[in-house]
Parts: C-alpha cells; structure tokens; sequence
C-alpha cells in the first residue's frame, strides 16, 4: 500500500508538468495583456512598453514559462501583476474560507444524498421515489447562480434571516454562529447539484446490490431490514461512488468560483475571477495549479478508499 | 417419526399488471423430524418459491404467498407478523443457496458473517461466537479454521464457499434446514463432498432437511422421501427406493428415462419433450397433458387429484384411477 502511494505520488510529477504546459498555453494565447486593466489609460505607450518589459512579458514564451516553472519548483509562485503581493500569500489567505465552504458543502451533500439515495432504491417506484428522483432532476438541472440569486432574494432580502454575502459580520469578533449563519446559503447553493447527482448514483448503485444474492443470503439469516441495507447493502453500494466522489473534489473548485462571486466570499474562486479579469498570470496559473493537485489527489484518495472498501483490492 | 414441518394447500402467487402467475398452485406435504425431503423438478415448476414461501422471503414486490398454512412446529408461520418471523428465519429455519460464488457478501469477512448470526439469535458474546464459529469451520471441514475466519470470502473456492454457508446454516442449530440447489454450481467431485457433509451434519444436528434440486443423482444420494413438482403442483410424492424402482406419474418416468444409465448401451438420452408451461397459460385439465406420451381426452378436460395410489405413495394421475398403473 505504502509503495503504491508513493508511487502514485512520483507519477503525479510527469502530469503536473503537462498540465502545467498546456495551461500556460491556453492562457498565454488567450487575448488581452495584464498591463491594459491596470494601468491609467492616459499613460504613455512608452511607460506601458517599459512596464511590459519589467514584468517580463515581452520575452518569448518559452522563456517566460522556463521561469515561471523555476520559480515554481522552489515553492515561489510570483508577485500578483494588480495586487505587488506574493501569490503564495494571497492564496494562503483565501484558502481557508473556501476549504470551510467545500468541507461544508461535501457533508450537507453526503449526509442528504446517501440517505435519500438508498432510500429511493429500497423503496422503488414508490411516491417518495419518486419524488426524490424529480427533485434531483431539479437539482441537476438548476444553475447555481440562478438558484444562489433566488435564494438571496427569498432568505436574505424578502425574509432576511440570513445575510446577504460575505464570511462574517464586519468588525465583529469571532463568532461560530455567526460563520455558520453566512455559511448557510453559499454551501447548500455549491452542495445543491453534487447531492443531485450523488443521491441518482447511490440510488442506482443500491439498485444493483438490493438483488445480489447475499442480501437474499442475509435476509435468510433473519435479519431486520435496516441491517440487510445499512450492513450488508451500503457497503457495497459505496465502493461505485468513490470515484464519483473523487471526481467531485476538484469540481467544487470550479463551482465555487461562481457561488463565492455571487455571496462575495472571499476565497479562492473569487480570487480567480478577479485574477482572471485582470489577466494577472502569476495568480491564474497558481490556481490552475492548485485544481490541477486537487484533481490528482482526488483521484488518488479514491483508489485509497477502494482498497479500504474493498477487500478484493489489493496494491 | 413426528412431523415438524406441515404444508397445506400453499399458493404463491405471483401478479403482473393484469395477469396472475400461479406459480406454486395448492402445494401439501409434510417434512418429519430428521427426514430429508427432496423436492424434485425442472426449471420453473416452483420449487425455489416454494423454499422462498415457507421462510416468508417471497421476492416482492410481485409475489404473495394468497392461500395455505405452513404449520412450523405448531405454529402457522403465515399467520406470524414480520417481527415474529425475524426469529424464525436463520435460528429455527436456516436456508443454502445454488451460488455460493455470490452468496456471501465480498466485504465482510467469513468470521463476521458467521458470528453476526451467532450474536443476533443467540444473544451471545462477541468472544463466544468467534469460538462457535470456529468450532463450526471445523466440523464443516477446514483445518484451518482461525485463519480462515478473518478472510474474506474472494479468497475462497466455491466448494469451501459452500461448506462456510452450510456453517453458517447450521450455526443457529436449525431445527429445519432448506438446500436450494447447493451442489448446482460446484464441480462434481466438490459436490460429493459437500452432499456427504450435508448428510453427516443432519444426523449430528437433528435437523430435517428440504433438498430441493433438478438433479436425481443429488436425490437418490441424501434423500428420504421425494416430492416430483410440476407446474406448481405436486405430481408425485414417494419414498426414495420405490420411486427409482417404480415411477408412477408419467413426469415421473420421464425424468428418470432422461438420467443416463451406466449399465446400459443408449445411443441417444430419451428426453421429455416440450417445456414446462408458462404459469400464466397453464392448461386447463392436467398441467402435464401437453407433454404427456400417454394423454387420454379427459386429462385435456379435468385435472386429475393427487391420489394415495399405495400407501406413503401419491400420484396425481387418471391412469391410476383405472386400477392399474
């Protein structure tokens, strides 16, 4: 097992780089450059030629990627272009309330889905089945930023029970409650659309399983039925899902990005948003970066999380 | 001998939107204490849901259990609610399966699906069921049992799978033990060992067994008493010696006609023609008059009754009605 990870951690190296490349690529292609957001439109073409140079961006692209990739192997991602501030700094910063509103959302996601989607399997074709399975229908098909804006208007400005963006109430003092009551909206928006797809997985997934012949085994041995589902059923059921789950990880990266926009939460989507307005290399590709981890790491946790599911795997 | 187990008119019933399965039609037979009964028959006669109805297990839903009794050491287990039955099933009524490549579940070790049972009917410690356990391995003969205990069940053949299934049967000591095909899937050599343990341990345990198979070499191997299934219905009931020397239903002999003899120079196996009728198109007279080599007009008509053509020997037949068979 030990070998197996480390392993897998050597061979994360080759795919970093070629994620690396091709992201650079896509970024350095893309139109607009750094110096137009940022600076006074009245400056001389000069000024902005000199500012271009010192920022290096006039070298070829190759060189530019050569020392940007040299920097990065020595744990130095650059100086935000619009912010002067290390990249590394700024990330660090915002890590945390993304990470709260991920971890957040990943458990209201499990804890609704799985119940739902074993109890739409054991109960199939019945009302609630049904009826699980149109809301998840809703669920996936409902855009997060619509769904955000709609539960704004409703919670936060019709009813105001909650507030309208944001970590915490400016100027106060920490407070868990207060975390919690921003955290509310934002983290059932981001969870809204895994949990549909995690409640129509678990479902189809304990379909397979309720007619395997150890269950008939188990309910031959007496037992009640929440045993034969919860025991001898949800385990099994469970080993599918990891990988959905893995591939989730890296998806709520890229969700956030809308749902911190749309509550102004300062975290790491927010930040890209904004980087990626501005054109500010630096911060781009470190996020970049940082999905590109996350998503390898996914994907490693959950072929972990197989062979601690599954007795049949073995590395 | 006293009788342990009592089945009465039972009908298992199966519905589709507008149809109705009758897929077990009025089945009556008893099971003695420490008798081995064999039920006997092709795909789709109903034997498997006959097993099914007996432990309340009908697959649902879709199937219902709509008429009968089964009379279970006194007391009618269709009467009893599910609560009442969780107790039966597993200490009282234990049951194997035709796969045991499937029959175990892949993440649980043997150990805990041994003693899980252990610990649910018999209210024992964890420490005792482990020792129960073990001591069940051995007696369905693995040598190694402690190791064997914290494996799981992949790393098992499916001879040993089966002889872990038979312990874990047996492990509730069941005063009824039900067999569905347990030797179907496994090689032949395995399945003489495995009939041979089946035999020994009915014997340690004072069980009675329901062996219910298609295969007559399984029959005349453990067997008492036979019960040949047709159709939903009883066709023929008979002690086991008798029923090879002397078949009295025509279904009857026509699957012994279809077991090749090793005595004897065939060319090619004689076969029943034809297939078991679905149970929505049952005929109307006798359900085996369609394939029967000795059909007359009234079996087309009228459903002959099972009749007590010698005693201990019923057979459901118009040609026994005639006085000679």
């Amino acid at each position: 097992m030990t070998t197996y990870i480390i392993r897998r951690l050597i061979m994360m190296i080759p795919i970093l780089f070629g994620i690396s490349v091709i992201s650079f690529a896509i970024m350095y292609a893309a139109p607009g450059k750094p110096t137009v957001m940022d600076l006074d439109p009245d400056i001389s073409v000069e000024a902005r030629e000199a500012q271009m140079e010192r920022l290096g961006l006039n070298d070829p692209p190759h060189i530019q990627y050569i020392n940007w990739m040299s920097n990065v192997v020595k744990g130095d991602f650059g100086t935000s272009f619009t912010k002067k501030q290390p990249v590394r700094d700024m990330i660090a910063d915002r890590l945390p309330n993304t990470l709260i509103l991920m971890i957040f959302s990943t458990i209201l996601a499990v804890i609704i889905a799985i119940p739902f989607g074993v109890l739409s399997a054991t109960k199939q074709y019945s009302k609630l089945d049904y009826g699980v399975t149109i809301t998840s229908f809703l669920g996936l098909a409902t855009p997060n930023f619509w769904l955000g804006l709609m539960l704004i208007m409703l919670f936060s400005v019709q009813l105001g029970w909650t507030p309208v963006g944001g970590v915490s109430t400016l100027g106060g003092e920490f407070n868990l409650l207060d975390r919690l009551h921003h955290l509310i909206l934002p983290a059932i928006v981001l969870a809204t659309a895994d949990m549909a797809g995690l409640t129509r997985y678990t479902r189809s997934s304990m379909l397979e399983v309720i007619n395997q012949d150890y269950i008939r085994t188990a309910r031959a041995k007496g037992f009640r039925e929440k045993t034969v589902i919860y025991k001898h059923g949800l385990r099994n059921a469970l080993i599918p899902i990891i990988t959905i789950f893995g591939l989730m990880l890296p998806t709520f990266i890229g969700g956030s990005v809308i749902v911190e926009q749309l509550f102004s939460w300062p975290g790491i989507g927010h930040l890209f948003i904004s980087a990626t307005f501005e054109r500010d290399y630096p911060v781009i590709m470190a996020i970049t970066m940082f999905g590109a981890v996350l998503t390898v790491i996914g994907n490693l946790i959950a072929d972990i999380l197989y062979a601690v599911l599954d007795p049949r795997i073995e590395y | 001998m006293s009788t342990l187990l009592e089945v009465k008119n039972l009908k298992t019933h199966f519905f589709s939107k507008n149809k109705v399965f009758p897929v077990v039609d009025g089945l009556d037979f008893n099971v003695k204490k420490g008798e081995t009964l064999a039920i006997v028959g092709e795909s789709g006669s109903g034997k498997s849901i006959t097993s099914l109805s007996i432990m309340g297990l009908v697959p649902k839903p879709g199937g219902k259990t709509v008429a009968g009794e089964i009379i279970f050491d006194g007391t009618d287990l269709l009467s009893l609610s599910e609560n009442e039955m969780y107790k039966v099933r597993g200490n009282d009524i234990a049951m194997i399966f035709q796969e045991p490549m499937t029959s175990l579940n892949p993440v649980l070790t043997i150990g805990e699906q041994i003693t899980e049972v252990l610990i649910y009917h018999k209210k024992i410690s964890k420490k005792e069921a482990r020792q129960r356990a073990v001591d069940l391995l051995k007696i369905v003969g693995f040598a190694r049992a402690e190791e064997i205990l914290d494996d799981y069940p992949h790393r098992l053949s499916g001879g040993m799978r089966q002889r872990v299934m038979i312990a874990m049967a047996m492990s509730c000591d069941p005063k009824l033990l039900i067999a569905d095909e347990p030797t179907t899937a496994l090689d032949v050599t395995v399945q003489a060992q495995i009939l041979e343990l089946m035999k020994d341990l009915s014997h340690k345990f004072d069980s009675s067994i329901i062996l219910i198979t298609h295969d007559l070499g399984v029959v005349a191997e453990l067997a008492d008493r036979v019960l040949v299934m047709y159709a939903g219905q009883v066709v023929e009931e008979s002690e086991i010696v008798q029923l090879f020397d002397n078949p009295l239903h025509p279904y009857t002999q026509g699957l012994l006609g279809s077991v090749p003899k090793i005595n004897e120079e065939q060319e090619r196996l004689s076969s029943i023609g034809g297939n078991v009728p679905s149970p929505d198109n049952f005929p109307k007279g006798c359900r085996f008059s369609t394939r029967c080599p000795h059909v007359m007009e009234k079996c087309i008509e009228n459903q002959p009754d099972l009749i007590e053509v010698y005693p201990g020997r019923k057979s459901r037949c118009f040609l026994h009605e005639e006085g000679d068979s």
